[in-house]
């Protein structure tokens, strides 16, 4: 029974996580088509800012919530204008400048931090199921995860910014004729995008290591998830963060982490041979 | 079946890249002492490397982001097999079929499910970062194929020296690997120049211009890119095999994202859509690394920040790249060079015709 539980509250880690490591990317690359290949050294700036700051004495939720969401915002909004903005359209090319961009964020972080693991303690302590010690933060990150796309979700559905942004994401040329200034659209758009890869980067530090270049771990994963969420980028990034996590979990829990990252992308590679619009290009069709 | 025409600007280029080549195979082993030698032979490993990537992407127009995973299959299966078998005739022919094999069964996927560009990307390098984390993870005794163990991130040393076909114990002197490796490297070469003119050569240059259009010709898209895709994966394991020749040994670095990422840059630096151009990308890159290497900066310069900047210059400034852009430079200023003017005017067309995406 004890182990039923864990192995549920598991499951539900690996699902937020992996939904958290999306978040930023399914507006970037789901809603934008722009392919951002520093989406891994935005989160790592995430994590990064948290440890920083919580080691000069701020305040753990500070930090994660208010500190890192705007730190990198303001780093994805000033590579937007300096680098991104060049390349819309042109999918190949911005590949390979925010590919750049990812190797550059790396080696100014190296030379300022050095090429050393860092890290905090998650707040809040323990908790026990039967024989079983568990962390109270990752319970805490399954109920964050899920507001934050409560959030995302109302925001892009309820509002008239949200309104704007699909509408430019659709059509920029109709958008522009009705008034609207849509390159500040996409500023703003890659910059909210920039802003939740750093929260998910800051939420993550405390149960993470921090190098680096521990963004090659979360790149790969977080494009295949949103890619097999198909056209649908929010509802398909949860729904395949789901299907994933429960996946990776379950056979990491019966064998090793690396296996689990095996059959995740034997699976996602099926899906796509299946259905090659993604999950979200069959099912869920009118979702955003 | 080709009447070689002296006059045409493309055949002039051919002759020159071949009798350069041929003459580095030939002064090879006089004019470098033998620990050169041997970095040539990574060099060329390299290059072949970038052939394979310069083929698949600038004339089939696949954008594989892991084509470092068919150099490391090419790798691990030579130095699987040669340890079994004692001998190597069968192994480098292992080390080309089983990652063109891979490339097919990958391909069959991703060509038939029509993945489009980007989703072939991040599919391709989805597969060698699983490889690469798998065969870190290989460390343990249980992990063995026959009497080699695989050794996890140690990486598998003391790789027999291949021998020439037929003699067990004739090995290959570090001259000879050096000759067995630049007549590859010219083979494949000259190989792909000829592939590319012929109707299949030239069916794969077609989808890459127009896939809608190849298609409404009657070709099958799928099957053209899926061959251009196993073509590219057997010249990537056959640049495994030579790298596992220059030190004997083999690791994961092989499929690290490290240099998927930069087999890219070497294409993208030589210029997409030419041949010549990828090789002298990764020599120069490879040179570039090493010096950063040695160099004793103040501290915070590194190789990434080196890269990265790079590739961004590269991408904003000369999206062209080294070799066209130096064509173009060639012609405005050395007047020697020009072919006669509809000649340009058609390879301008074409070049503009090719666009960059």
């Amino acid at each position: 029974m004890d182990t039923v539980a864990l192995l549920i509250i598991e499951v539900l880690n690996g699902i937020s996580s992996l939904a958290l490591t999306c978040a930023g990317l399914a507006i970037i690359f789901g809603m934008m088509r722009v392919i951002n290949f520093a989406h891994g050294e935005f989160m790592m700036l995430g994590g990064y800012t948290t440890v920083v700051a919580t080691n000069a004495g701020v305040n753990i939720w500070i930090s994660m919530l208010i500190l890192s969401p705007l730190v990198v915002g303001i780093i994805g909004i000033l590579s937007e204008r300096l680098l991104i903005r060049f390349f819309y359209g042109r999918m190949v090319d911005t590949l390979i400048a925010t590919w750049g961009l990812s190797l550059l964020l790396i080696g100014i972080v190296t030379a300022i931090f050095g090429n050393y693991i860092t890290g905090v303690s998650a707040p809040m302590g323990n908790f026990s199921i039967g024989i079983y010690h568990l962390s109270t933060y990752r319970l805490v990150l399954i109920g964050l995860t899920v507001l934050l796309f409560i959030g995302i979700y109302i925001v892009f559905t309820r509002t008239r910014l949200g309104l704007i942004a699909r509408g430019t994401m659709q059509n920029a040329q109709q958008a522009s004729v009705l008034g609207i200034s849509t390159p500040r659209v996409y500023m703003v758009t890659f910059g909210i995008g920039a802003a939740l890869t750093g929260l998910a980067g800051g939420l993550l530090a405390p149960i993470s290591q921090i190098i680096p270049t521990v963004g090659f771990t979360y790149v790969a994963q977080a494009f295949i998830t949103v890619i097999t969420g198909g056209t649908g980028a929010i509802t398909g990034t949860i729904v395949a963060s789901g299907v994933f996590g429960t996946v990776r979990q379950l056979v990491t829990y019966q064998t090793t982490p690396i296996i689990g990252g095996v059959v995740l992308l034997i699976i996602a590679v099926l899906v796509l041979r299946l259905l090659p619009q993604g999950i979200t290009g069959k099912i869920f069709r009118r979702s955003l | 079946m080709f009447a070689i025409n002296f006059k045409d600007w493309n055949t002039r280029g051919l002759i020159f890249v071949g009798a350069l080549m041929l003459a580095l195979l030939f002064a090879g082993p006089e004019i470098f002492d033998l620990f050169t030698l041997l970095k040539v032979i990574l060099f060329i490993s390299m290059a072949m490397l970038a052939l394979s990537l310069a083929f698949i992407w600038g004339f089939g127009g696949i954008l594989c982001f892991g084509q470092s995973v068919f150099f490391g299959i090419g790798g691990y299966v030579y130095a699987i097999a040669v340890i079994n078998m004692g001998e190597s005739t069968v192994p480098i022919l292992l080390a080309i079929f089983v990652p063109a094999a891979f490339a097919m069964l990958l391909g069959y996927f991703m060509f038939y499910g029509r993945l489009s560009d980007i989703y072939l990307a991040v599919v391709t390098l989805a597969v060698t970062l699983i490889f690469y984390a798998f065969m870190r993870s290989t460390s343990g005794p249980e992990y063995h194929i026959g009497n080699a163990r695989l050794m996890g991130f140690n990486g598998i040393s003391a790789i027999p020296d291949p021998n020439w076909p037929g003699f067990p114990d004739a090995f290959l002197w570090p001259d000879d690997k050096f000759y067995v490796a630049m007549s590859l490297l010219i083979l494949v070469y000259f190989g792909l120049r000829f592939l590319l003119r012929t109707h299949f050569g030239r069916v794969i240059v077609a989808i890459k211009e127009n896939e809608t259009r190849a298609e409404l010709l009657g070709y099958d898209v799928r099957f053209y890119k899926m061959m251009a895709f196993t073509i590219g994966g057997g010249i990537a394991g056959l640049a495994g095999f030579l790298i596992v020749t220059f030190n004997n040994f083999v690791n994961p670095d092989k499929f690290a994202l490290a240099l998927a990422a930069q087999i890219i840059m070497w294409v993208l630096i030589g210029g997409v859509g030419t041949l010549i151009g990828p090789m002298l990308g990764s020599l120069a890159l490879l040179m570039l690394n090493n010096w950063l290497g040695t160099q004793n900066f103040v501290g915070w310069i590194n190789t990434y920040l080196v890269f990265g900047a790079i590739i961004i210059i590269f991408v904003l400034a000369v999206p062209q790249g080294i070799q066209p852009t130096a064509q173009l430079l060639a012609l405005r200023f050395l007047p020697w060079t020009r072919p006669p003017p509809e000649d340009v005017q058609a390879a301008v067309g074409a070049r503009e015709g090719a666009g960059n995406d």
